[in-house]
């Protein structure tokens, strides 16, 4: 059963490149996914993950297959898009989620024409988007030095960002800090989707950050504590996803996502936390 | 009234004229091909006489290909169409349809024996038809052959100038096909096999001698999954296979990777789905072969 586990890992440096980009994105996103999920943003992921698309081709058509210059490029659209939303919810009638939705949409169709402009038919999704399997040094030296910044930074706003989940209001009365750390949050979540998307695709990146950021939702009330199942539960997911792409021979990026959601159904009926089972059993009240 | 009604039909009869005189003094044929390699065959046939164009350009991939309106305008106003058929252009029939396209449609694989390939698809190995049929240059002479037909059916006119034009290109593939053949028997036969990532080569390899590995399926569409990268890096370490191929059209990362570990030669570029542009290695259909046995020799023979 170790052997098992194990093996794939010794014969193959693909494998190990493989768990190693994959952990370091799964140490990286879900926590920002926690809070994405907390402020009720969850499918902001997804959004910013196509606006990140006109970047990255832009990059793809100036430098050709450059790490950098799509990760740069990816990163500003996305950035742009994400503060360009933010400001517009803070200073028009809009809210956050309708803007965002202007924005992205604005900034996909862009990336959609500036491709065909440039007249090749090359399979964008498959030149943009990296494959699990193909890791090579720069992707992973750029994925883990994306999770690194981004728990330092998390680590610097996390009051004030966990103030701004529960009580906006209360945090833009009482400080300043208010503005400047929903800047960062968003820094964070572009980049952490550009680490995503390089190394793994699109689907891996927005998948690895949500799915086991709510899964743990059912399993942790405290927010440290829900990070760190989410963490924990993003790590299971990488290592049975390698293992059941390389045994059952399918493809790689999907497996390590379809068991998070597995995680995450499973969570939603056992979890000890709101999960469905346990609100339908009947519990047995504590008397005096 | 029944003066002016008199005027009217003679106005119509007038724009009538006008257009049928419009389109006698286009005097090229218009023909439309699917892809890159097909238009050159077209264009070293036609000639003078037929302006061709081609939906998927230089170093586009067919796989995937979607027509936009432009395209099907342009395939509106063509006589004749030319596509290789055997499944390799799957949008074409709905663009065939949606742009009311009247001219022929000429399958140039026409009288090609196909072969099959085995694609796996989610653990399931399914029998498909293998469509690259024009890497094998006997295939190239049928297409030409095909070519010569349609242009004829299309333009009996041009009858004389198509056969001649195409007697000599037949002759060219002939002599090209003696060249592959004499490049790949000066290879030690222990070394004639490599991976490429779109197993594009069935039909090289089967008429030249050569094994061909592939990465993946059929299709530049699917993702390899871990097993199968696994066992192509076992397979290349078992078996010493000397060079790893990359083709102009699909990701190299995951060739790359493979490369690194096993100390296999990463061989350079083939081309097999599309040309280069014109001032590539590849701009036509024979320079293709040449480029590709280049390539090839050089890998293999060290």
């Amino acid at each position: 059963m170790i052997d098992a586990v194990v093996s794939p890992f010794i014969e193959f440096a693909f494998m190990r490149r493989a768990l190693v980009g994959c952990l370091a994105l799964s140490l990286g996103a879900p926590p920002i996914g926690v809070f994405l999920m907390l402020r009720r943003m969850s499918l902001m992921g997804d959004a910013m993950s196509h606006a990140i698309l006109p970047g990255a081709a832009i990059g793809y058509l100036l430098a050709g297959l450059s790490l950098f210059a799509m990760s740069l490029g990816g990163f500003a659209a996305g950035l742009a898009v994400a503060l360009a939303a933010g400001l517009v919810a803070r200073s028009t009638v809009l809210r956050e989620d309708a803007s965002l939705a202007g924005f992205y949409l604005v900034s996909l169709a862009l990336g959609v024409l500036i491709v065909s402009v440039r007249g090749s038919n090359i399979d964008l999704l498959h030149v943009l988007f990296g494959t699990v399997l193909a890791l090579d040094d720069a992707a992973l030296i750029l994925v883990a030095g994306i999770a690194t910044i981004s728990l330092a930074v998390l680590a610097v706003i996390y009051r004030p960002l966990v103030l701004e989940c529960f009580d906006p209001q209360f945090l833009r009365s009482a400080s300043s800090l208010s503005s400047p750390t929903h800047l960062i949050f968003l820094v964070l979540v572009v980049l952490n989707l550009v680490a995503g998307f390089q190394a793994l695709g699109t689907l891996m990146a927005v998948g690895i950050m949500l799915l086991p950021a709510i899964a743990a939702r059912f399993w942790a009330e405290d927010i440290s504590a829900m990070v760190l199942v989410a963490v924990l539960l993003a790590f299971a997911a990488s290592l049975s996803g390698l293992l059941l792409s390389y045994y059952a021979n399918l493809p790689t990026g999907p497996a390590i996502i379809l068991l998070a959601g597995g995680f995450y159904l499973l969570s939603m009926l056992l979890g000890s936390r709101g999960g469905l089972i346990y609100r339908l059993v009947p519990r047995r009240h504590l008397e005096a | 009234m029944k003066n002016r009604l008199v005027v009217q039909i003679g106005l119509a009869l007038l724009v009538l004229l006008g257009l049928s005189g419009g389109a006698d003094s286009a005097d090229k044929v218009k023909a439309v091909a699917s892809f890159s390699i097909l238009g050159d065959m077209v264009r070293q046939v036609g000639g003078e006489r037929v302006e061709v164009v081609t939906l998927v350009g230089p170093d586009g991939d067919a796989h995937v290909f979607s027509p936009t309106p432009a395209d099907a305008k342009m395939l509106a106003g063509a006589a004749v169409f030319f596509v290789n058929g055997l499944g390799f252009e799957g949008w074409m029939e709905r663009l065939e349809k949606s742009s009311g396209f009247k001219g022929k449609t000429i399958v140039a694989s026409e009288g090609v024996k196909p072969r099959t390939m085995v694609e796996e698809e989610g653990g399931t190995p399914e029998t498909i038809t293998d469509p690259h049929a024009w890497q094998d240059l006997a295939n190239g002479k049928i297409y030409a052959a095909n070519i010569r037909d349609g242009l004829i059916a299309t333009d009996p006119d041009g009858k004389s100038v198509y056969e001649a034009n195409a007697a000599k290109y037949l002759d060219a593939i002939a002599k090209e096909g003696e060249a592959v053949k004499e490049a790949i028997g000066k290879l030690p036969p222990e070394r004639l096999r490599i991976i490429t990532s779109h197993d594009a080569f069935g039909y090289f390899g089967a008429a030249y001698g050569l094994e061909i590995i592939a990465p993946e399926g059929v299709s530049t569409e699917s993702e390899a999954s871990a097993q199968d990268v696994a066992k192509i890096i076992r397979q290349i370490k078992a078996e010493k296979i000397p060079a790893v191929f990359i083709e102009n059209i699909t990701d190299h990362r995951l060739l790359d990777q493979i490369a690194r570990e096993t100390g296999a030669k990463i061989g350079g570029t083939l081309y097999s789905d599309a040309l280069s542009g014109p001032d590539g290695p590849a701009p036509t259909y024979l320079d293709m072969f040449r480029h590709n046995i280049g390539t090839l020799t050089a890998a293999l023979s060290s």
